[in-house]
Parts: structure tokens; sequence; C-alpha cells
């Protein structure tokens, strides 16, 4: 049975959680320009558990690290949680991160040196938490995820699978609006990764977070309230309600 | 500032021994640093301690004679230079500065051993003083150098006929037996030529000295020189030199010219029956740190007593203390300067490949939200810490050698020295060498750090996490 502490910031499930413009992303490698997005528009509801699913390559986490606000669009304008992130300097887009957006790799990406325990209270460090009510956060998150007995753990002593835990209970810790999950079941086997999935659509339940979720896997679309086709860059098929 | 510095001691501990590699180079540095720097410190202290046990911290002498004195001692005398000594001592700012208040006669002259069958005689360079206060004066020790006081019997002031030669004068003048010197061989025979018959000046000698001595009373059994100077007047003198001993001067040039002798016999033989001079009055003080203000204060003295009079230190007297103090200082600069070099490229190899490792975990803790220049902080950090934790296990080492050196009993022999004298490392209680050789070596190592510290925080976020 998941317990967590509930969600201070009431969202309105109509309210627009991101929302792109005719946005583009091109890398540049020397005089080769490589589009990796083109033209997308988008726009994903509060509370929702959105997928975007395409082939390796395709552009999904472009999509997602332009979202996530640690990339920046070559043209187009990328809104998160009502905010426009084109004109906030580096140093106001990381405490816009800090607070709003949560992450979850593919590779887990722990920081090592930090306990389980430590590495899901860290976020809430960053934004200046008390110590007391940090502690409590970081348990009960731990016990949502069922971690609670390898809080004192670190990394290289955690299975694939808890080391994913810990980065779900990291990545909502803070009670973020919206969490980022890039391909975060291709490390683990499938009955892991279908665990993992399941604890995230019911964390995402509970705590009314937006999740959104890129992946490459299409036995992972019934999971979705909205999926998102990227292909070439593009978003190809658009499709809501799944389990919503 | 707790939790950075507890993340960059884990990480320090991640790769342990890059980091004791890294640790290593920085303790390696503060040990040389430190132990060459005790040693020159030592070195100082005790040149310094030999300088002001011989000639005090200052010397008043008369205007110019520290410039052109020495070709003519006698001229350069101190007219009534008792009333300027009763002067320093009455003075309140002086009197509780001073160790040892001491008038000296510098002199030059011709010495002859005639006894018996020797008739060698050499140019001598000496000094007149007051033997009690020249043993007062020589176990002046401020620094704690550890050269034992050994009382010196040679000089006496209930003898004013006793005074103490060089070793190599000794040698030359035919004193190595009558004084039982050993490694000390006799004069050889030189091959009679006939110019020898031709200048007696020994007979010159010979006669002033009997006439001297008819004077003046008996004359003892004891080795004795024939001391010929010219008075201030210009007239030839002659006095008998009773030689208590032989000491070694650690220069030749005056190992083979010296003579002490007491300051009366030498104002007897520069002055004659006229009135008695002293070519300097010693000052040696309590504490060296006090020399700028004595200073000072005798200049004022001078001056306000209009007296012609000029003060000189012992670092003007004795160049050689100078020297082998701007040697040292600079030895020791350049092996801080290496060793500043070898930290600052091994804390900059090693943060370097630190960042490099973690530049995953870089872009994962910009992703989080931590700031550009918290991930700088992070680095430097651990830079920080690698040159404290290095330096002071390097200092805690030195401080273990010089203890084990200190009381190892070692000796050595400094350049112009004529007697071994202990060797030590003089660390403890030498706060500014200690802060100082710490924090450089820290300044060091963080600002090594800076340079991988900014690479780390340049980079971009998608990159990082994209880095395998």
């Amino acid at each position: 049975m998941i317990s967590v502490v509930p969600i201070t910031t009431a969202i309105n499930p109509e309210t627009l959680v991101v929302r792109l413009r005719d946005v583009a992303k091109i890398y540049k490698a020397g005089p080769i320009e490589v589009p990796a997005l083109r033209d997308v528009s988008l726009a994903i509801s509060a509370n929702r558990f959105s997928m975007l699913i395409g082939k390796s390559g395709s552009g999904k986490t472009t999509l997602l690290n332009l979202i996530g606000c640690i990339d920046a669009p070559s043209k187009g304008s990328v809104e998160v949680c009502g905010q426009d992130v084109a004109g906030l300097s580096d140093d106001a887009i990381s405490e816009f991160r800090s607070r709003n957006i949560g992450f979850i790799f593919q590779n887990f990406s722990l920081l090592p040196v930090l306990s389980a325990f430590e590495n899901v209270e860290y976020p809430l460090l960053l934004i200046g938490t008390p110590a007391s009510e940090r502690r409590d956060r970081t348990f009960a998150m731990l016990r949502a995820v069922g971690l609670e007995d390898q809080a004192g753990q670190r990394p290289n002593e955690l299975s694939g699978g808890q080391k994913q835990r810990v980065a779900i209970a990291r990545a909502l810790v803070k009670e973020p609006q919206v969490v980022l999950a890039d391909e975060p079941t291709a490390n683990l086997d499938t009955a892991t990764g279908a665990a993992i999935i399941d604890l995230m659509r019911r964390v995402q339940s509970q705590l009314q977070t937006t999740f959104i979720f890129a992946t490459h896997d299409p036995q992972l679309m019934s999971h979705a309230d909205e999926l998102f086709a990227i292909s070439d860059g593009q978003i190809v098929d658009h499709k809501t309600g799944g389990r919503q | 500032m707790k939790a950075l510095l507890t993340i960059a001691s884990r990480n320090i501990l991640r790769n342990r021994r890059r980091s004791l590699m890294t640790g290593s180079a920085v303790a390696a540095g503060a040990l040389a640093t430190l132990l060459f720097g005790g040693y020159a410190s030592y070195i100082f202290a005790g040149l310094e301690t030999g300088n002001v046990q011989r000639v005090g911290h200052l010397t008043v002498f008369r205007a110019g004679y520290f410039l052109f004195g020495s070709g003519n001692p006698a001229a350069y005398g101190i007219d009534r230079y008792q009333d300027v000594v009763t002067l320093i001592r009455r003075d309140t700012v002086l009197r509780p500065l001073i160790n040892v208040l001491t008038p000296t006669q510098s002199l030059m002259g011709i010495a002859g051993n005639f006894s018996g069958d020797n008739d060698a005689s050499k140019t001598f360079i000496g000094v007149g003083l007051i033997p009690s206060d020249r043993d007062r004066m020589r176990r002046w020790d401020e620094f704690a150098t550890g050269v034992t006081y050994e009382p010196d019997t040679r000089l006496s002031d209930s003898d004013p006929t006793r005074g103490l030669i060089g070793f190599g004068l000794a040698r030359i003048l035919g004193l190595c037996a009558p004084l039982i010197l050993q490694n000390c061989p006799p004069i050889p025979k030189r091959p009679e030529t006939g110019e020898e018959k031709s200048a007696p000046i020994s007979e010159d000698v010979r006669e002033l000295s009997r006439r001297e001595a008819d004077g003046a009373g008996s004359k003892s059994s004891a080795p004795h020189l024939e001391i010929l100077s010219a008075t201030a007047g210009g007239a030839p003198n002659v006095v008998t030199l009773t030689v208590g001993g032989a000491e070694p001067q650690g220069v030749k040039e005056l190992d083979d010219n010296f003579i002490a002798m007491p300051l009366t016999l030498a104002q007897q033989l520069v002055y004659g029956r006229g009135e008695h001079k002293a070519t300097g009055i010693v000052v040696q003080l309590r504490r060296s740190e006090d020399m700028p203000k004595a200073r000072a204060r005798l200049n004022t003295l001078i001056r306000d007593n209009n007296l012609g009079l000029e003060v000189r230190d012992f670092g003007e007297l004795t160049p050689f203390y100078g020297q082998a103090v701007k040697l040292f200082s600079a030895i020791f600069l350049f092996i801080s300067l290496v060793m500043g070099i070898i930290v600052l490229f091994a804390v900059v190899n090693t943060m370097t490949m630190n960042v490099m490792e973690r530049t995953n975990e870089i872009g994962t803790s910009r992703a989080l939200g931590v700031l550009r220049r918290d991930i700088r902080r992070q680095f430097v950090a651990e830079g920080w810490l690698l040159g404290a934790i290095g330096a002071s296990a390097g200092s805690a080492l030195a401080f273990l050698i010089a203890a084990v050196v200190n009381h190892a009993g070692l000796t050595w022999l400094p350049p112009g020295n004529a007697n071994p004298v202990p060797l030590r490392l003089a660390i403890d209680g030498n706060l500014g060498l200690i802060i100082g050789a710490w924090a450089g070596l820290v300044l060091i190592a963080t600002i090594a750090a800076l340079l991988p510290a900014n690479t780390a925080a340049r980079l971009t976020i998608v990159d990082a996490l994209r880095h395998v």
C-alpha cells in the first residue's frame, strides 16, 4: 500500500502543464545540421500519465529535454507550468527545475557517494527544506517505493529495480508539477520494468502529478492516459483516453 | 557547507589510490617545505646567536669608523667613552632592553714570539675587551639554539696581560708545543740565506719589550708574545701578552691573525700614557626584536648630545650573516616553488580526471537544479580538502621527523664556525612557517581545482547526461 505525503498544491486537471509551440531543435556537428525535432506543438494537461513513444533516434529524449528545461529549442517556445522558460537565466532555470520538475533517467543516475536516503533527500536540500521536514518526507517517499529498509545503502548495493525506485522517490519527493521519465524500464528485466511502471502509475495517481514518459516499447502503451507517437522529430500521432 | 564537505570527502574516498597519490604529493610538499624551513630557521637563529654573542646587536662607533676606521683604529677612538657608556646605561628607555653594554678597542700591529730559539713574527688584527662582559655576552641564547655555554678562563678580568689568539696564529708563531695544541705542526726550519741576517727587526722588538717588562715588573714563564703597535700619536709601542690559549676562528684569514686581549692592555698599547679611548661600545640586547627601538633611541641620544657617533648593527658588521640569510631564503623559496608546482599539477590532474569520470553525475545534479556555481564549489571544495588533508599529514610527519632529529643529538659545522653545533629543525613553535606552508599548499590545491571545476560548471546538461 502506498503511503505518501499528500501533494500541497492542488492543480486543476484542465490546467496545461506543458505547452510547446512550433518547436524545432537542430544539432550542429561542424558544418552539418541534424534536425532532431521539427515544428513540434503539443499541450499536456495536469495529472496525466503521458507517453512519448517512438523508435530510437526519433526525438523522444530531445523533446523530454526541452520540456525538462535542460536544453533550449532552436526555434519555437516552451512553456512549463505556465512559465515561458526562454527568457530565464541559467540560474533561474535551475531554480525552476529544482522546484517544478522531477527526472527519472534510463540509467538511474543516482549519485554514487550518497545513500538511498541521501539521494532522495538531495532535491529537498536544494530547495532549502528544513532538516526535520526533509527527513520525514524522505522516509515517507522511501516507504512509498518500498525501500525503507534500504535507506542506508549506497546505489552500488542496490539492484537495478531498487535503484530505479530510489530514482522515482527522488523525482517525487519535492512534489514537482511534472515528472519526466526517459526510458525508465530500458535497463530492467521485463518483470521489474512492469513493476516500476506499475509503481509510477500508482504514485502518479495518488500524488496527482503529471508524468511524461518516453519509451520505445509498445507494450507499455496500455499504461498511458495520453500518447504521443514521434517519428523523425515530428509528432505523427496523438491519442488520449487510455486508462484515464 | 556540511553537505558540501560530506560529499567532497566521500568523493575523495571514492578513488582512494588516486586521492592517496595526490594527497601524498601535497604531504611531500608540506614535509619538504617545513623541514627545510625549520632547518633554515634554525640556521638563521644559530647565525644570529653566534653574531650577537660575538659583536652584540648594536655597536656605537665614532662617525666614519665603519667606513674608514679599520685602516687606523686608533684615530677613531671615542673620546670620554665612559661618559657615553654611562649615558646609555642610565637611559630609561634603553636600560630595560640591554643585556650587556661594554667598550671594545680594535687594534692591529705585529706579534712576535722570541722566547728561547723562536724568532717568529706576524701581523695581527686584535680586539681589546672586558673578559667578564665577553663571558656574559657568550651566554646569550634567546632562540634556545642548544649550543652549550662553556666558561672560558683563558681571558680573565683578574689578569690584564693574558689574551687569546687564533689557532693559526699560534701555529705560525711556534706556540703549538707550549700551548699543547693538537694537530698543530711546529714551524719548519727555514733554509739559511744572507737576507735574513740583514733585517733584525726582532732585536728592536726584544729591546722594546725588555724595557716595557722592566717597567711593569716581573714576566711570567707562560707562553707569551711581544705585541708591537703604533700608538694614536704614531709612535711604536710594545706590550707583552701572556697567551692563555688558542681558539680556532673558522675563517682562515681571521684564524691566522686574531688576538683578543683585555681592554686595558689594548688601550695601553694604542694610547700609551694618553687618554684611553675605545673604538666601539657594544650593546647586546635581551631580545633581538628590540633592536630597531634600541637603535632609534641610541641615535636620538647621539643627536641630542652632539656626540659625533654612529650606530651599526651586527648585520652590517658581519655581512656573512646577511648573505647566508639571503642564500637560505633563496633555496627555501626555490624548494617551495618546486613543491608548489608539483602540487599544482598533481591536483589539476586528479581533479580533471574526477570531472571526466563524473560528467554524468554533473549532468544529473544540474538537471536536479544544482547551480553552475555550486558545481564549481563542489570541485573546489574537493581540491581544498585534498590540500588540507595532504598538508596536515605532511605537517604531522614533519613534526615527527623534527622531534626525532632534535632528540638524536646530531651536530654539524656551520660555515665560518670553528666548533660543531647541534643540528636542529626549528618547526615547533614556528607558527609563521607552519601556517604559511599549510595555507600556501592548501591555497595552491584550491586554485589548482578551480580550472577543472570551471570546466565542470560550464558543461551543458544534455552533453553531460549523454556522457558515458
